[in-house]
Formats: structure tokens, C-alpha cells, sequence
């Protein structure tokens, strides 16, 4: 039991940094990136190639990071410059990445059994192969929250949280949208293809069918983060996400446990998704008096 | 300060939906003036203020604000010399957001954003001011979300977002047409509060033929895409809302046609 659980830990933890990811494109800019179902196969796949040619670990999934960012850049591009809308600019570049990905690894797949990973020194320090993917983890996930914490309260960054808020008053205040959005997609996808890293590494694989799938698990360990842990600033919505991540992993793994067959695993996480989705409606035919109530005098 | 020549606007242009909204305007703002523009429905007031903020690209003409050429400039651009209130009380702020970062991207308006930290306790204090100036206790809710707010709450917050950087052309379209009378009034008056203190150069939109006559030094009357009428000095201050209809009609061959302005006069 406590080997699910640490399991479900350690995978929760390189999940967040991709749930991260998604946090900043669907709420914070208002926009369903697709882009990152390929931007975290594509950082696996960057990573893996890298290792296995010999490069450090640590240097494959910086240049990993790249990848994405390049990624966003692209999805970005198509839909702020071509005035593609956001949703199908994504798929356009995840379409393209999946081609892109098979070019990068030359093959569906890349093993990573018996090469150095960034979790390596780690287990060299006498931690077992889970725990040392917890606390790399770990680290990588509290850098990342306090990074963008700092970054979502300068100029720039509260210009992104205002964009996806309200773009017409953002426009009006001088300030250009269409660079905020990209540099919001910029960073999600960048977060991202570190996650796809990270996740190869810990699993000794990488796979080009990775990220399929990928949006909706992102999706569910937001909404699960803010509807079981969300808090009132911004930190401790970060943190939220990163518990959502984590939950999820548990849930799964406790599902799993409970006898359901791996198979189902996907149809399960969409009716999830899809419930907590519709979340609002339901409360509203519960309490339809009380929301009424929202929204000032 | 601001000057437009011969601005036409089409939408949809070559379809069957053409729609010429501006026939060639011509409009120049002295420093200081606060024209208040009024006209029937599709005269064509929106849309002369959406392009001169960069809203709409104009289709022939040129646009100078504060001597520099702004046709071809993109709203963003513009936004430095320009403080805009909108009809929509949801438009001119970010709800999510609290009240004093709202204030604290007005305060920016026209600067480059760079990765500081936002809002410094210099700020806050200066925001606490402004805010008192409304009259509306907002200053001591600054980290309240303004999505919590009122319409007229917003919409004074807007009004402050607008000026707190003195901008060279205030355009107010509508802004008090969708709040109830006694917040329109409230609102009113903060705007004409600010404007003659700050000696802002201001273009009001308004469907309130009272209203229209009762603040600027200037009014201005569209029809059809067109600017009809530009009455100002002595005769703007005797102007009555009976005279107001017969110029209308003498210049347009028209009845005056807004329900909105017959209900309101």
C-alpha cells in the first residue's frame, strides 16, 4: 500500500509541472492549449534522444525545455499573427509535433533502462528509484511555483493574468495582447516538455503516444486542486494544483487497486473531468437563489 | 489636440451587409475642449470613438492625436494618449483582478511592462487618494476583486483608471447609459469633476439630450456617418433640447429617430 502511494507521490509530482502548464493557459489566459499533448511527448522525446546520446541529463531536459518553449512560440505564432482560433492552433501544432517527435526519437519509442537520469544522483545517495524521482521532484516543482509566483506579480505578468481576463481593457491600458498571450503559451508549453522530461526519465521510457490524452489529465488535477485545496492568493493556488496533480495519481492508483482494468483508465479520467466540469451548472439548480446573489448590487 | 480628416468607416465592405457607419468626418478637439457628441441610433458615435482609439482601422482619412499621426497605429499603441470609459460597465476593468492592480495597469498606461514587482506601498497610498476622490469608499477595499463591485462602482473605477495618467483625449462613449439614474448622475458628475480638473481634453458620448447640453463647451450632433451640427460657445450655453430637435431636423430632413434620446429628453 505504501508503494501505491509513493508511486502515486512521485508521479503526481512530475504530473504538477505539466498541471502547471495547463493551469496557465486555461485559466490564467482563457484558452484550451492542445499544443501540449505533443509539447509533453516532445519533451520526453527530446530528452531520451539526448540521453541516450550521451549528454547529461540535466542538460537534455533544459534542452527539452526549449522544445516547448519553441512549441508555445509556434502555437502562439498561428493563433495571435494568422488569427487562427486558439483551439485549433493547438491542434494544428500537436498534429505537427507528433511527426516532429517520430523525426527527434527516429522510432516510436526510446528505452532508458541502464543510462544516467537527472534521478540518478539521487539513488546514488542510497534512495530508492521512487523516492529519488520524489525528491527531484520535489525540487523542481517548489522552483517552478515560487519562479512563476514572483513572475505573475511583476508588469508582465499581471499584464497575462489581466489579458485572459478581460483583452479589451488590457488593449486599452496600452499593452499588447497578442505578445501576452504568446508569452503565456511560451511558458505553459515550456513547463510542459520539462514534466514529458521528467515523466521519461522516472519511467524509463519514451513514447511518442505519450502526451495523448494528456490535456484531460492536466485538466482534471487543476479542477481537482481547486475544488478540494484552492485558496484565496495566488502561492497557495499554485500549491493547489500541485496537491490536484498529486490527488489524482491517488485516485487513479485507488481505482486501479479497487480492480479497474487499466483499459478504462482514459473513459474514467473524461467522466471526471466532465462532472467537475459541470460542476457549476448543477450547483446553480441546487442553489439558484443563493448565486443569484453574486455579482455586486 | 485631436484631429480627423475626412474619416470614412465601412463594415463588411462588398457583401450585402455593407454598412458605411462614417461618411467622411472631419473633427478637430482644441486642448481643453469637452465636446459632448450626441445623434440618433447608427449615427455613427461608437464608431468614430472606436476609431479614433484604434479599435477599427479607418478605411480613407488620417487621425492626429496630439500632433502625431496615428492612422495606421494599433490600439495598444494609441493607448498612451488615450483614457476610454465604455458603455459596458464589464469592459473597463479586469474582474478577476483587485481593485489596486486594475489601478496599478492604468497607472503603466503607455509604458513598456518590465519584470518588477508590482505596486509599491508609494502607489498604494497614491491609489488610497484617488480612490477617496470618488466618494464611494473604495479606497479601503483595495485588494477587493473588482468583479464584486457595482456597475457604477465599476464604471467610477474605470472613469479613475481612465485619468489617473493624464491621457491628451478622454473618450467616454456612453458611459453612464447603462447604469440606473442616480449612479448616472453620480457618475456624471465625477466626470465633469475630473475633467475640469485635470483640464482633460474630453469627447463624451451620450444619448442624453440634457446631458449633451448640459456639460462641455461643445456639442456635436452625427447623422448618417456624419457630423451635422458643431455648436459651441454662447450658443451651446443657451441651447435648449426643443431647439436642439428643430436644428436637428433643419440639418437632416429628418425627424430626430432615437428612442433612447425621445425617452430620455
Amino acid at each position: 500500500m505504501l508503494q501505491i502511494i509513493s508511486g502515486a507521490i512521485s508521479l503526481g509530482l512530475v504530473w504538477a509541472i505539466m498541471t502547471i502548464g495547463v493551469y496557465i493557459t486555461y485559466r490564467i489566459l482563457d484558452i484550451a492549449d492542445l499544443t501540449v499533448e505533443g509539447t509533453l511527448a516532445m519533451g520526453a522525446a527530446i530528452a531520451a534522444q539526448a540521453i541516450t546520446q550521451g549528454m547529461n541529463p540535466y542538460l537534455a531536459t533544459f534542452l527539452a525545455m526549449l522544445g516547448g518553449l519553441a512549441a508555445g512560440l509556434t502555437a502562439g505564432l498561428l493563433h495571435t499573427q494568422l488569427k487562427i482560433p486558439a483551439l485549433l492552433s493547438g491542434i494544428l501544432t500537436m498534429i505537427a509535433l507528433y511527426s516532429i517527435n517520430l523525426r527527434i526519437m527516429g522510432k516510436a519509442n526510446i528505452s532508458l533502462l541502464r543510462v544516467d537520469t537527472v534521478y540518478t544522483v539521487f539513488e546514488k545517495l542510497g534512495l530508492n528509484a521512487t523516492a529519488a524521482v520524489i525528491v527531484f521532484a520535489l525540487i523542481c516543482v517548489l522552483a517552478i511555483v515560487s519562479l512563476l509566483y514572483w513572475f505573475f506579480g511583476t508588469e508582465i505578468g499581471s499584464a497575462i493574468r489581466a489579458t485572459g481576463n478581460n483583452p479589451n481593457m488590457v488593449r486599452a491600458q496600452g499593452i499588447n495582447t497578442d505578445v501576452m498571450k504568446i508569452i503565456g503559451l511560451v511558458i505553459s508549453n515550456g513547463l510542459v516538455a520539462i514534466s514529458g522530461a521528467l515523466i521519461a526519465q522516472s519511467q524509463s521510457f519514451a513514447d511518442v503516444q505519450m502526451g495523448t490524452g494528456s490535456i484531460v489529465i492536466g485538466l482534471a488535477s487543476v479542477i481537482i486542486g481547486e475544488v478540494l485545496f484552492s485558496g484565496k492568493n495566488f502561492y497557495s493556488r499554485l500549491i493547489s494544483l500541485v496537491l490536484g496533480a498529486i490527488t489524482y495519481r491517488l485516485i487513479i492508483a485507488f481505482v486501479l487497486k479497487l480492480g479497474m482494468p487499466a483499459n478504462d483508465l482514459k473513459l474514467f479520467t473524461a467522466i471526471t473531468v466532465a462532472i467537475a466540469l459541470s460542476l457549476p451548472v448543477f450547483k446553480k439548480k441546487i442553489h439558484p437563489v443563493k448565486m443569484s446573489f453574486q455579482g455586486g448590487q | 489636440m485631436l484631429s480627423a480628416k475626412g474619416i470614412y468607416k465601412v463594415f463588411h465592405p462588398g457583401t450585402v451587409n455593407e454598412k458605411i457607419a462614417l461618411r467622411g468626418v472631419d473633427l478637430v478637439l482644441n486642448e481643453g475642449d469637452f465636446v459632448t457628441l450626441i445623434g440618433g441610433n447608427g449615427a455613427g458615435k461608437s464608431t468614430l470613438l472606436n476609431c479614433i482609439a484604434g479599435v477599427y482601422m479607418i478605411d480613407q482619412g488620417s487621425l492626429e492625436i496630439n500632433g502625431q499621426d496615428v492612422t495606421k497605429l494599433p490600439e495598444h499603441k494609441r493607448a498612451s494618449m488615450l483614457g476610454r470609459v465604455f458603455q459596458d460597465p464589464m469592459m473597463g476593468t479586469a474582474s478577476n483582478m483587485s481593485i489596486e492592480e486594475n489601478l496599478a495597469l492604468a497607472f503603466r498606461r503607455g509604458q513598456r511592462r518590465t519584470l518588477k514587482w508590482y505596486i509599491s506601498n508609494k502607489e498604494r497610498a497614491l491609489y488610497k487618494e484617488q480612490l477617496a476622490l470618488l466618494g464611494l469608499g473604495l479606497e479601503d477595499r483595495l485588494s477587493a476583486k473588482v468583479g464584486l463591485l457595482s456597475g457604477g462602482q465599476r464604471q467610477a473605477l474605470t472613469l479613475l483608471m481612465a485619468t489617473l495618467k493624464k491621457p491628451k483625449v478622454l473618450l467616454l462613449d456612453e458611459h453612464t447609459a447603462a447604469l440606473d439614474p442616480k449612479t448616472a448622475i453620480k457618475v456624471l458628475e465625477l466626470t465633469e469633476q475630473f475633467v475640469q480638473e485635470g483640464h482633460l481634453t474630453t469627447l463624451m458620448v451620450t444619448h442624453n439630450m440634457r446631458d449633451a447640453i448640459k456639460h462641455g463647451n461643445r456639442l456635436i450632433m452625427m447623422h448618417d456617418g456624419q457630423i451635422i451640427l458643431d455648436i459651441s460657445g454662447e450658443e451651446k450655453k443657451n441651447l435648449t433640447v426643443e431647439g436642439l430637435l428643430e436644428r436637428f431636423g433643419k440639418a437632416s430632413g429628418e425627424e430626430f429617430v432615437n428612442d433612447r434620446v425621445l425617452l430620455s429628453k
